[in-house]
């Protein structure tokens, strides 16, 4: 009897000092697996991005260190990589191709970031209930579509009322900067939207009050303090319709020539890198500038990244 | 002397609940009104309802009248904008805009139409001054007024409202975000305020009913269950519930 009392009694003690050690172990070697999980994660995409960028780098400067051409040879007009040596070529200068898309880009951003935030300004300001039940959905169903059927689209529909109305072959500027402004549309309207929600309800009550209307108070308030947010899916649009290749190929027309007419046919540093990829032999002159294009678009892309870093960064006004 | 608003029978339903019951009342010219009560009893309801502030949650309707100068502002064709103007309303959060401090004191003049600079650094130099504020910020009214601590903030919101020139200031808990040295400037100022302008103050704290105001409103369930003289209203409370709440037994 005692003995088993003593028994009860020690392993009473034994098993409080378990439950309070116990937990805290298993506690322990959970929140480091957790830990050791995600630091692979974030290891695993920091060395894939690292050794994707020192990849198209080494490629990218390779007919320059190598040689093969010039800096000042890339960045010209002239554009033959199968002209023979009597003529004087082959001339790999890329300048008329960073212009188109250039071209391409800035047209397809002033059509639709006006449009784009004036539908933001819409759905969140003037029909809420209405915006969100139908234009919602369909913003999420245009980001959804495949940029081939948007090729498809412009090809089949854009290209001839374009040759109909305007003249010339249809493919071209104007083709593409059509085709890109629906494409960035639901990009500009979706971060606008959100960033028009994120100003506070507490605002539009203080510039009601004050008896402001409510377009004055979407227009002087509402519009001016969510500007950031709106720049910056003005930007990610940007980029979207930057590095956009296959429907821009579609209707861009694919021939070198400079950006200079909205209905004659041009390039884009994408749709000849996409062309060209898989005819070219690897290590070749041609094949590499290929690469230095692929760079020029890398380092673009990374300028609009930290111009919507900038952007941000300054919430306040 | 005859009252700046005087409110009859006014009932207010949230859809079917009913938050104002037959609410009577009748505030005086350049004085301090305070509406006490505890949460839920109607009293920021009421004052939201003097510059029609309710008209934007869905679901509410009114009957009854509030007149302000003997005018209905329920009547069909009241001008919500003549109306907010003539009674500025601030809030418990401060709520400056994310722009400049000068531009926060010259959005409503600027809205209701003045443009010349002359005249807009004229209102705003004047309010600020007047809302006890411009020493404090006179060397950087372009930048940020999100950068103005609390205090700075309401009394910037409050100079914003001076400057559409309003007859009537409503308060809704002006200083329940603040620090006690805020509140007490806070304080001092709608004491100073009160010779140019009416003013309703909602408040959780009895201490600052008793302090700044000159009529108290005690509000339970909606309904008003005694009015009178502040010093009256909290030392001889006529009301057994009001003598209970000012003692701190429920609320």
């Amino acid at each position: 009897m005692e003995q088993a009392a003593k028994a009860q009694g020690s392993s009473c003690k034994e098993s409080l000092s378990e439950q309070l050690m116990k937990p805290m172990r298993k506690m322990l070697i959970i929140e480091k697996q957790g830990k050791i999980i995600t630091l692979v994660c974030a290891w695993v995409l920091i060395v894939t991005l690292f050794s994707l960028l020192y990849f198209i780098t080494s490629k990218g400067i390779s007919p320059f260190v190598n040689n093969q051409i010039t800096l000042a040879e890339f960045f010209s007009f002239e554009w033959g990589p199968t002209a023979s040596a009597e003529q004087g070529g082959p001339f790999y200068g890329a300048m008329a191709f960073i212009l188109g898309s250039l071209a391409v880009t800035l047209g397809a951003t002033v059509v639709s970031a006006p449009l784009g935030i004036g539908a933001a300004i819409f759905m969140t300001e003037i029909a809420p209930d209405w915006g969100k039940k139908i234009l919602q959905p369909v913003i999420e169903m245009l980001v959804g579509i495949p940029s081939v059927v948007y090729g498809f689209i412009g090809l089949t529909v854009i290209v001839p009322v374009i040759r109909e109305t305007a003249g010339g072959l249809g493919f071209g500027l104007l083709a593409g900067i059509i085709v890109l402004s629906i494409m960035i549309l639901p990009t500009i309207i979706s971060v606008g939207v959100d960033a028009i929600q994120a100003i506070p309800r507490q605002i539009r009550e203080g510039s009601y009050a004050l008896g402001a209307t409510r377009w004055q108070t979407v227009s002087r308030l509402v519009v001016r303090a969510a500007i950031p947010g709106l720049m910056t899916g003005v930007v990610l649009g940007m980029a979207r319709a930057f590095g956009e290749a296959l429907a821009v190929q579609m209707v861009i027309g694919n021939s070198p020539n400079l950006p200079a007419s909205f209905i004659e046919p041009i390039s884009t540093l994408t749709s000849v890198i996409t062309l060209n990829m898989g005819n070219t032999v690897q290590g070749t002159t041609y094949n590499n500038v290929l690469w230095s294009m692929a760079l020029i678009l890398l380092l673009i892309t990374m300028l609009f990244i930290f111009l919507i870093r900038f952007i941000t960064r300054r919430r306040e006004y | 002397m005859t009252d700046k608003i005087s409110i009859e029978d006014f009932d207010l339903y949230y859809g079917e609940n009913q938050a104002l019951k037959k609410i009577r009342l009748n505030i005086i010219p350049n004085q301090v009104t305070a509406f006490i009560g505890p949460s839920g009893c109607g009293k920021s309801t009421l004052l939201r309802s003097m510059n029609r502030m309710n008209d934007m949650i869905p679901g509410v309707h009114t009957s009854g009248r509030i007149a302000i100068d003997g005018k209905n502002i329920y009547d069909r064709e009241t001008d919500l904008v003549q109306l907010r103007k003539n009674v500025g309303m601030v809030f418990q959060q401060p709520n400056p805009f994310p722009i400049s401090i000068y531009d926060n004191v010259a959005y409503g003049p600027r809205i209701h139409g003045i443009k010349t600079k002359k005249k807009l650094d004229e209102i705003v130099e004047r309010t600020l001054k007047q809302a006890n504020l411009w020493d404090e910020v006179k060397d950087r009214l372009h930048l940020s007024a999100m950068g103005l601590s609390g205090g700075q903030q309401q009394r910037l919101v409050i100079a914003r409202v001076l400057a559409v020139e309003p007859d009537v200031i409503l308060m809704d808990e002006p200083a329940s975000a603040l620090d006690p040295i805020s509140t007490e400037r806070l304080e001092e100022l709608v004491i100073q305020l009160k010779k140019d302008y009416t003013i309703v103050i909602v408040t959780h704290n009895m201490q600052q009913a008793a302090r700044v105001s000159d009529k108290t409103v005690f509000f339970l369930n909606g309904e008003i269950i005694e009015v009178n003289d502040t010093e009256q209203l909290f030392t001889h409370p006529e009301d057994q519930r009001t003598e209970q709440y000012i003692s701190g037994q429920f609320g």
